[in-house]
């Protein structure tokens, strides 16, 4: 029999029995909906945590003082105090596959303006560190190398503390702010970053010169780390690379020795948080997947009913010609229409409930492969559950099926 | 009836049937031999348990015979595959059931069509052709479209047969075609087997009610799965006259 005459057969007896074949395929709309939303979530997280790294720098290298902490060993503090202005001197002028180096310390504590006060981060920066983090001036302008090298009072602040210490609509450029009682003029106000993933305000920082905040302000003589910027992101191994000579050839560590600070990419951080969310999106999709299993159980069972029932019908088409295969291939037809109208329904189920999650300002991204693997995966169930009842179809013996009763 | 010159549709030589139920076997059919010309109309009698649809599932090829051969138009069945069986039974074998056996839901020309459906030679205006011709030839010319459950009992024996007729079988099998109906309908029957028969058609027609023997060419009487009698009528009794000499009923 050819595909077209299975077809109408098929869909006709799909058609006959609407209530049960949609309560049939109700487990695979279930099933392959839960999958989508799964999946977008996992991608749509997925996508805005990488975004969110590609926000914090342009091809950014990080480098820390101490060994690579992934042993989980605990150190002594003076290991935490390897990275010297030297380094950064001398990487500054030794390098070639790095466009932009900065050193920084950091400080928090409160930042205060006459009676008014908040509590707030201080990072001591070069000029270059604009470039690597992406800041933009809205009012003002950068402090300069001049600034850095008089290690001058001079500092930028983010949108949050113009808010706290000045208010909304005061140009705060020109005014002085108090950090640990060190005056600080301030020279330009940040454009506004908002939110990190992590819920961080990237607003509520003071920039300043690394110089001064060093000796003003912390007193002490190491970096907190270096950021750098590789010249383009292909060229991120080779500044890699390039830091690690460097910074070795000046802590004068012997070759056989581990090195005494830590770099990262940015893009090695990208990797690991995204292996990190596929891993939590594989858990979640092949939770959702059980529930494909479970609909597959369920059309088999439903496909076995059918078979039982029409076994007068199948003797009929026996002794009328029909082939054990003509049979079985129209048992396996009705299962895999069953779950693949399922799986279309599912998708539909599944885009709008992934609509939905946007609406709770969850991100969401519906991977297009998924669609086809949604389809490829109901086709399967539908041959897989439907083999075992076509084939106890195609086996009945004429004679006996006829008789059926 | 053994005329020489007419082509032999089935022959049947020594053919056994044994089933085997637990430790032990029963011998549905022990030996039987005949052959049917082209264009008889043979009806199969004996009680109940005396082989004839053993026999009949022979003839239609649903079944083979523990031992003994059975040549269908010249071919031997014995040793064919299912497949081939399904293929021979499509092409060249007509089904007329005791209960009708017609699809749910489904319209005359639809059921009709069945057994073309699987014949890959015809296409679909072919089929719904041949099918209403079929219709056409038992008399259901105007209950092409009606469904199975909107016709009486007579209109779907009529549909069945016109299903049998439909890819120009070799013969025409027959199970207690008429067990179902009542007389008057039966002999309805009768009279559209007896048309079937002048066209050419070769049918064999399985029943226990020994007044249909009357109106057949020639009648086999089984016992125990042995052929007890196998003789031609003489004298063939029409099945038109029979119906109009029934009293008329008031409720058909
Ligand atoms: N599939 C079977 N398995 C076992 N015994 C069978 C089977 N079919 C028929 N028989 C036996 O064969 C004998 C003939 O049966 P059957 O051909 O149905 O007789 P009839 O149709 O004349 O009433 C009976 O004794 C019956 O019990
Ligand atoms: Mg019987």
């Amino acid at each position: 029999m050819n595909l077209a005459n299975l077809f109408k057969i098929a869909l006709r007896a799909i058609w006959s029995n609407k209530f049960r074949s949609f309560l049939s395929m109700l487990g695979i709309i279930i099933g392959v909906a839960a999958v989508i939303i799964m999946m977008s979530i996992g991608q749509g997280s997925k996508e805005s945590v990488r975004a969110n790294i590609s926000k914090m720098g342009t091809n950014l290298i990080m480098v820390r003082p101490g060994a690579d902490m992934r042993g989980g060993v605990r150190r002594d503090p003076s290991a935490m105090q390897t990275l010297k202005v030297d380094d950064y001197e001398k990487i500054n002028a030794q390098k070639s596959y790095i466009s932009k180096v900065s050193p920084e310390v950091t400080s928090s504590g409160q930042a205060v303006n006459g009676a008014k006060n908040t509590t707030c981060s201080l990072y001591g920066e070069a000029t270059d560190y604009m470039d690597i983090k992406q800041w933009v001036i809205q009012e003002g302008e950068c402090f300069t190398d001049e600034d850095v090298k008089h290690s001058a009072k001079v500092c930028l602040i983010g949108k949050t503390i113009v808010k706290e210490l000045f208010g909304e609509g005061v140009d705060p450029v020109g005014k002085t702010i108090r950090f640990k009682s060190i005056p600080f003029r301030i020279v330009g106000v940040l454009k506004s970053k908002g939110y990190n993933s992590w819920g961080m305000d990237q607003d509520n920082v003071i920039i300043a010169p690394y110089t001064t905040v060093m000796k003003r302000v912390l007193a002490q003589t190491y970096l907190s780390n270096i950021n750098c910027s590789a010249l383009t992101e292909e060229m991120t191994q080779n500044a890699i690379d390039e830091l690690t000579q460097i910074l070795r050839t000046n802590h004068k560590i012997a070759p056989e020795a581990e090195d005494d600070f830590t770099i990262r990419s940015q893009e090695e951080m990208m990797s690991t948080m995204s292996s990190t969310m596929d891993t939590i999106t594989i858990i979640l999709v092949v939770a959702a997947a059980f529930s494909l299993l479970v609909a597959g159980i369920g059309i088999m069972n439903i496909m076995l009913v059918s078979v039982t029932e029409r076994t007068k019908e199948i003797g009929l088409r026996m002794s009328v010609g029909a082939t054990g295969l003509d049979i079985s291939n129209q048992f396996l037809l009705e299962s895999i229409l069953i779950s693949i109208t399922g799986g279309i329904l599912g998708l539909i189920m599944g885009y709008l409930g992934t609509k939905a999650c946007a609406l709770f300002n969850l991100p969401t991204s519906i991977p297009l492969w998924s669609i086809l693997v949604s389809f490829a995966v109901c086709t399967l169930i539908g041959v897989i559950f439907g083999y075992f009842p076509a084939k106890k179809a195609a086996n009945m013996d004429p004679i006996e099926a006829i008789r059926y009763e | 009836m053994k005329e020489d010159n007419k082509k032999v549709v089935i022959e049947l030589d020594n053919v056994k049937r044994d089933f085997i139920v637990g430790s032990e076997t029963v011998h549905a059919l022990r030996g039987v031999s005949f052959k049917i010309y082209e264009g008889e109309f043979v009806t199969i009698m004996g009680t109940s348990g005396s082989g004839k649809s053993t026999l009949l599932n022979q003839l239609g090829c649903l079944d083979t015979p523990t031992s003994g051969e059975y040549y269908l138009d010249g071919v031997s069945v014995r040793t064919m595959s299912k497949k081939q069986r399904a293929k021979l039974r499509n092409l060249k074998i007509g089904f007329v059931f005791q209960n009708y056996n017609l699809l749910a839901k489904t319209t005359s020309v639809e059921n009709v069509e069945l057994p073309l459906m699987y014949n890959r030679k015809y296409n679909a205006a072919m089929r719904r052709e041949a099918a209403i011709k079929a219709l056409e030839s038992v008399g259901l010319g105007d209950r092409l479209y009606h469904k199975s459950n909107q016709m009486s009992g007579g209109q779907m024996q009529r549909v069945a047969i016109a299903r049998a007729l439909v890819n120009d079988p070799a013969v025409i099998l027959a199970d207690e075609a008429t067990g179902n109906l009542d007389t008057r309908t039966s002999f309805e029957m009768l009279v559209l087997f007896q048309k079937l028969y002048r066209e050419g058609r070769t049918i064999i027609f399985v029943t226990h009610n020994p007044e249909i023997a009357k109106y057949s060419s020639r009648n086999i009487m089984l016992r125990d799965g042995k052929i007890r009698s196998d003789e031609p009528n003489g004298n063939i009794l029409s099945a038109e006259e029979a119906l109009a000499s029934l009293p008329v009923q008031n409720d058909d």
